[in-house]
């Protein structure tokens, strides 16, 4: 067993390519025990290419991982015992009932006799499942399958739970209800890796990596990371607002506008100058126009590191 | 391998068979309606074709050969013809498939060894009445030998074969049919059930969630395939009690040996069909693929055409097929009360065939989602 501040995940230059095709390029992460890591990326981004591979369904083509203290894909059997891992896609079996999959799942995972019948019992309460126990996992809702599957991905206690969007199918009430249960994990020391492509999932994370198309263009807390954001915020007040944001878009600092009801919510690469600069715009369009700096949250960071990944992309090419 | 897991995966998959209607009325409908088809419906042997008689002798001998030809049953005289040219007429029609020409020196031909004394006309473009033809040119023609006896010079043209039918001397074609379908039947069930059933854990994204788990393939693969021996198992009983109540087909040998081949056969379908599974992307793509492998040893394994009738490339291929040494086997135990053990190089073949298809598919099987 890994000392209790070891890293629970180690990725170095993690690459993964299908044919020509780059899936994952030169990915370093680090996972500690018990918190939560969030993947927020766009679809398409590698998120769960990266997630596969850290739980050993697929080979990298480069680089290391390391996985609660051993090696991958070396290691992939052993490290099986310990994880746990949701797919993306409801991948219980909807021809059995929840009471046959999670059965299916205890003997799998070699968890027996009366130790195994204890856990299925706790996860029928954990999981709001005991209602439910007989009926067939086709016939359930986005939600109640979305319980189903977590319930049947920590039966058998893992160290490391691997999610890969698990909230893509359910209501915003249930993504609640599940985020509290992915925090009642966390805090009795199981470690979370969550991709969303939501952001106030990814807010809640306690560290986040954002992915743009195979590479981690930023990492850190949300708050470091939005603290750190290179740009500010700014609200602009106007009578036409989309005749404002045509105006503005072609604007050199202007990374991303955004129209929030009648106000537009404008993203730029300048700091401290901002404010200064973007009135002088406005006015220009519109004298009555007024502009306010405003907090900046998780999507402007998201917006801006992204941008300037594409922008040195594009130059390198 | 772990015991606990490969039951975990046997149980699950027989209470996924238990719901799945479609697949268990194929366990039960398939190999009834097949027996039923082949069994009824399916008859090699040619009788009453419709035929036409010239007779333009008209002696006593030819009166004799025309009722020796009728009452063989297999050509039905409907037409009495004065001219050749009807003959031709009619078949063209579609109305008579053969034809007896008796000509008007027939007595004579009778007496001269160098050319034949009469003729069957025959509709070439129908395969079976051909054979129908080979049927009657073999014809035995005792009564007529013993006719013409002494004073005619036949007797020695003539040499009359007798035909000994052993193990099926009515000449009824279930009792060639129905251990043969045991293999039919089971080549057609096993090999879809299981190349389907491990490709859909694939197709339906269960496999991505099992692969995560410490089950191996191995052990998925066996657990998965188990239930169908059992069921394997029921079909064959299936077909032994309705060839019995509906076609009086024995099972002369011993019943052991019959179970004891079929296990073997089983066996050896199972493994193809695991082999297809890991080549197959989708369960469409396996059934296309089992299909695939059906036909050739339908065709080839002696089921529907005589083995020693084929030309020798064609033998040496159907030596690779399974269902060529099984048919040999069940027909040996069930009608020649042959067994198992003097019939042991087909049961080595068969065990050669699972061991080779196990390997090429072990080295093919998916540890991770590449």
């Amino acid at each position: 067993m890994a000392a209790d501040d070891a890293p629970v995940i180690v990725a170095r230059g993690l690459t993964k390519r299908f044919g020509k095709k780059t899936a994952v390029d030169h990915l370093d992460i680090t996972v500690r025990r018990a918190e939560v890591y969030g993947f927020l990326g766009p679809n398409g981004s590698g998120k769960s290419t990266t997630i596969r591979m850290l739980c050993g369904l697929l080979v990298p083509t480069e680089g290391e991982i390391e996985v609660l203290g051993r090696k991958l894909p070396q290691n992939a059997e052993a490290v099986k015992r310990s994880i746990g891992y949701m797919t993306q896609k409801f991948s219980l079996y909807e021809d059995l009932s929840v009471r046959e999959n999670l059965e299916f799942l205890a003997a799998v995972h070699g968890v027996t006799g009366a130790k195994g019948r204890q856990r299925i019992d706790e996860m029928y309460q954990r999981y709001n499942l005991g209602d439910l126990k007989d009926q067939l996992a086709g016939t359930m809702s986005g939600g109640q399958k979305q319980r189903l599957a977590l319930a049947g991905a920590v039966l058998h206690e893992p160290e490391l739970l691997l999610l890969d969007e698990p909230t893509s199918a359910v209501d915003p009430q249930s993504r609640r209800d599940f985020w509290d249960a992915l925090f009642d994990l966390s805090e009795a020391g199981t470690t979370l890796l969550v991709s969303t492509h939501y952001m106030d999932e990814a807010e809640r994370c306690h560290r986040l990596a954002i992915l743009d198309r195979g590479r981690l263009v930023a990492d850190g807390t949300p708050h470091e990371l939005m603290k750190n954001l290179p740009g500010s915020t700014l609200k602009v007040t106007c009578g036409e607002p989309r005749q404002m944001q045509q105006a503005l878009a072609g604007e050199t600092h202007v990374i991303g506008i955004a129209q929030i009801g009648s106000d537009l919510r404008v993203l730029t690469d300048l700091r401290d100058d901002s404010l200064e600069w973007l009135r002088q715009r406005v006015s220009a369009i519109d004298a009555h126009a007024h502009v306010e700096p405003v907090a900046s949250n998780l999507e402007d960071v998201f917006v801006a590191s992204t941008r300037k990944q594409r922008a040195a992309l594009e130059k390198a090419a | 391998m772990n015991l606990v897991r490969l039951m975990a995966v046997v149980r699950k998959e027989m209470m996924q068979l238990r719901r799945d209607r479609l697949t268990f009325a194929m366990i039960v409908g398939i190999p009834t309606l097949q027996l039923l088809l082949f069994g009824f419906a399916i008859n090699l042997d040619i009788r009453s074709l419709p035929a036409a008689l010239l007779d333009q002798a008209n002696t006593a001998h030819s009166r004799e050969l025309v009722a020796e030809l009728a009452s063989s049953q297999v050509l039905d005289f409907r037409r009495t013809v004065a001219a050749p040219q009807e003959i031709e007429d009619l078949m063209r029609r579609g109305e008579i498939s053969a034809a007896v020409v008796i000509p008007p020196d027939f007595e004579t031909r009778l007496a001269r060894p160098d050319r034949p004394a009469w003729q069957v006309v025959v509709d070439g473009s129908d395969q079976s009445v051909q054979a129908a033809a080979r049927q009657l040119g073999a014809f035995p023609l005792d009564s007529l030998d013993y006719g013409t006896g002494g004073n005619a010079p036949g007797s020695q043209r003539v040499t009359g074969v007798e035909i000994v039918n052993f193990y099926n001397p009515e000449r009824r074609a279930p009792v060639n049919t129905v251990p043969g379908l045991i293999g039919v039947i089971l080549t057609m069930t096993m090999v879809i059930f299981t190349a389907m059933a491990i490709v859909r854990e694939r197709e339906r994204g269960n496999m991505e969630m099992l692969i995560a788990t410490p089950l191996s393939s191995l052990e998925l693969t066996i657990g998965k395939v188990l239930p169908y021996i059992v069921i394997g198992l029921v079909q064959v009983t299936l077909i032994l009690i309705l060839g019995l109540l509906v076609f009086d087909v024995p099972v002369r040998g011993s019943l052991v040996g019959v179970y004891l081949a079929s296990l073997a056969y089983i066996s050896a379908t199972l493994a193809l069909g695991v082999l297809i599974s890991t080549i197959a992307k989708s369960q469409f793509q396996a059934m296309q693929m089992a299909f695939f492998t059906f036909l050739p040893q339908i065709l080839l394994s002696g089921f529907m055409f005589p083995f020693d009738g084929m030309p020798k490339a064609a033998q040496w291929l159907a030596e690779i097929f399974p269902l060529t040494h099984f048919l040999r086997l069940i027909r040996g135990i069930m009608l020649r009360e042959a067994n198992i053990g003097e019939m042991g190089i087909e049961v080595v073949a068969l065990a050669a065939f699972v061991v080779v298809m196990m390997g090429v598919a072990a080295a093919r099987f998916p540890k991770t989602l590449d």
